[in-house]
C-alpha cells in the first residue's frame, strides 16, 4: 500500500499554480492546492481542482492523428512529423513564409514556447507566432 | 519537531499495530500530505507549520475516508488538531470511518493559531503534543449579529458577488462526502453562470454544513475571493447550538439535527 501527494505545477495555464496530485497505489485519485507554493498560496481555480481528471480521460489525445480522405486516422509519430514538415515546406515556397501562423500553448512550458517561436522565426521565417492565452 | 508524536508512531509502526500513519510530509521545502509506512521517513515528518503555525494544514480526515474505502480491514494512525478530532467524531457517526480502525494522534495548537481561528476548543482530548489551549472568544460572528437584517443581507450577498465558483470550499472541505452534490444540481443553480447564483449557492452549502461543519477553516483559507467562509459556517453552527443544544463533534454519541429521523 502506498498513499502519497506529489508536487507539480498546473498545466492549464500560465500562472503556475502549485498543486498535489493525490496517489493512492499508483492511481491518481485527486488534486489538492499546495498550500506552500507562493504563486497560489493554497488556492486553485476549478480547472487546477479537476486536474486529476483529465490524465485518465478516455477523450486525452495521446497520438498523432492525420487527417486521410476526411477522416482522422492515427498514426506514428514520425509519419506525422515528415506529413508536417513537407507541407509546410511546400506552403512556404509556394506562399511565403507570412502565409504561416503559429499558435502555442499555455500548457506548455516557457522552454518549450521559446523553442517553437524559434522554429516560428527562424526556420519558417514569419513572425506570425501568438499564444492561446491571448484568444 | 515533536519527538513524542515521531516516537509514538514509530513504536506504533514497528509493533504493527497500524498499516500506515497519515500525517505530513516535509520535501524541498514544502508541506504536503503522506502515508508514513516507514519509520524512516519519519524524520521528515512536518506539523502543518510553515511560515505561520498551522499555515501548511491539509484535509487529512477526507484522504483518510479514502484510503479505508481503500482497505477497510486496516488500521492506521492519523494526525489531529482539536478540529480534526471533532470532525474524526462526526464521521464516526455518519459512518464515513470506523472508530475502531482510527488511532488519532494528537496535537494542540499554538496560541496564535486559537485566535487566527478564533476557537472554541484548540486542542484535541486525546492530546499528545503541543499546549492545551484556551478557548477563544470570536469577534466575527458578533460583527455579523450587530449588523441589521437588511445590512446583514447586503453584506452577505457583497462578498458572494465574488464567488468565481471554483467548488474550493466544496473540495477542500473534510465534512463533505456525498457522492452527489447538491451545488452542482442544475435545477437549483444555473451552470456556467459566475457568480453562482446569490445567495443560493452559498446558503445551500450553509445548511449542508449543520452537525457537519466542524470549524477548521479550511474553506476560507482555499477561497481565491476572500469570501469569510467561516464566519458565515460558525453562524450555523451558533443557530444549531442556540435552536437545537447540538454542537457539532463535541460529543460521540449524541446525533445531529440532520441525523435524527423521527417516527411519529
Ligand atoms: S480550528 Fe484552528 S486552533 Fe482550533 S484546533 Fe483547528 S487548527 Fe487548531
Ligand atoms: S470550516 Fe469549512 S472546510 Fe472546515 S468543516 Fe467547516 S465547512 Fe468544511
Ligand atoms: S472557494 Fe470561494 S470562490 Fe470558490 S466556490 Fe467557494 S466561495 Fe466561491
Amino acid at each position: 500500500m502506498e498513499f502519497k501527494t506529489v508536487l507539480t505545477t498546473c498545466p492549464y495555464c500560465g500562472c503556475g499554480c502549485g498543486l498535489l496530485l493525490e496517489i493512492l497505489d499508483g492511481r491518481l485519485i485527486g488534486t489538492l492546492p499546495s498550500k506552500t507554493s507562493p504563486v497560489n498560496q493554497g488556492r486553485l481555480c476549478v480547472k487546477g481542482w479537476s486536474v486529476h481528471e483529465f490524465v485518465t480521460s478516455p477523450n486525452r489525445l495521446i497520438r498523432p492523428l492525420v487527417r486521410k480522405a476526411d477522416r482522422l486516422v492515427e498514426s506514428s509519430w514520425d509519419e506525422a512529423l515528415d506529413l508536417s514538415a513537407r507541407r509546410l515546406k511546400e506552403i512556404k515556397e509556394r506562399h511565403g513564409p507570412d502565409s504561416i501562423a503559429v499558435l502555442t500553448s499555455a500548457k506548455c512550458t516557457n522552454e518549450e514556447n521559446y523553442l517553437l517561436q524559434k522554429l516560428t522565426r527562424a526556420a519558417i521565417g514569419t513572425n506570425n507566432i501568438d499564444h492561446c492565452a491571448r484568444l | 519537531m515533536s519527538k513524542k508524536i515521531k516516537e509514538t508512531v514509530r513504536t506504533l509502526l514497528v509493533e504493527g499495530k497500524i498499516r500506515g500513519f497519515l500525517g505530513l510530509i516535509e520535501r524541498d521545502g514544502h508541506v504536503m500530505p503522506h502515508l508514513f509506512g516507514d519509520p524512516q521517513e519519519l524524520e521528515h515528518l512536518s506539523l502543518g507549520d510553515h511560515g505561520r503555525a498551522g499555515d501548511a494544514r491539509y484535509p487529512l480526515n477526507q484522504i483518510l475516508i479514502q484510503l479505508m474505502r481503500a482497505y477497510p480491514e486496516e488500521t492506521f494512525a492519523v494526525l489531529v488538531r482539536g478540529c480534526d478530532e471533532r470532525g474524526l467524531r462526526e464521521l464516526f457517526k455518519w459512518q464515513q470511518l470506523r472508530e475502531e480502525k482510527v488511532i488519532p494522534i494528537g496535537l494542540g495548537c499554538p496560541e496564535e493559531l486559537a485566535r487566527a481561528c478564533e476557537c472554541e476548543k484548540p486542542f484535541p482530548d486525546n492530546l499528545l503534543d503541543g499546549p492545551k489551549g484556551e478557548k477563544v472568544e470570536g469577534q466575527k460572528v458578533a460583527r455579523v449579529n450587530a449588523m441589521d437584517i437588511d445590512a446583514r443581507l447586503r453584506f452577505w450577498k457583497a462578498e458572494f458577488d465574488r464567488c468565481i465558483k471554483c467548488l474550493g470550499c466544496r473540495n477542500i472541505c473534510p465534512m463533505c462526502f456525498c457522492k452527489e452534490c447538491t451545488l452542482e444540481e442544475a435545477n437549483l443553480i444555473d451552470s456556467g453562470e459566475i457568480p453562482p447564483a446569490n445567495p443560493t449557492f452559498h446558503l445551500v452549502r450553509a445548511i449542508h454544513m449543520v452537525g457537519r461543519c466542524i470549524d477548521c477553516g479550511l474553506c476560507e483559507e482555499a477561497c481565491p475571493a476572500d469570501i469569510p467562509l467561516r464566519t458565515l459556517y460558525k453562524k450555523v453552527a451558533e443557530i444549531v447550538s442556540e435552536e437545537f443544544g447540538y454542537k457539532t463533534g463535541y460529543t460521540v454519541d449524541e446525533k445531529s439535527p440532520f441525523n435524527i429521523i423521527e417516527v411519529k
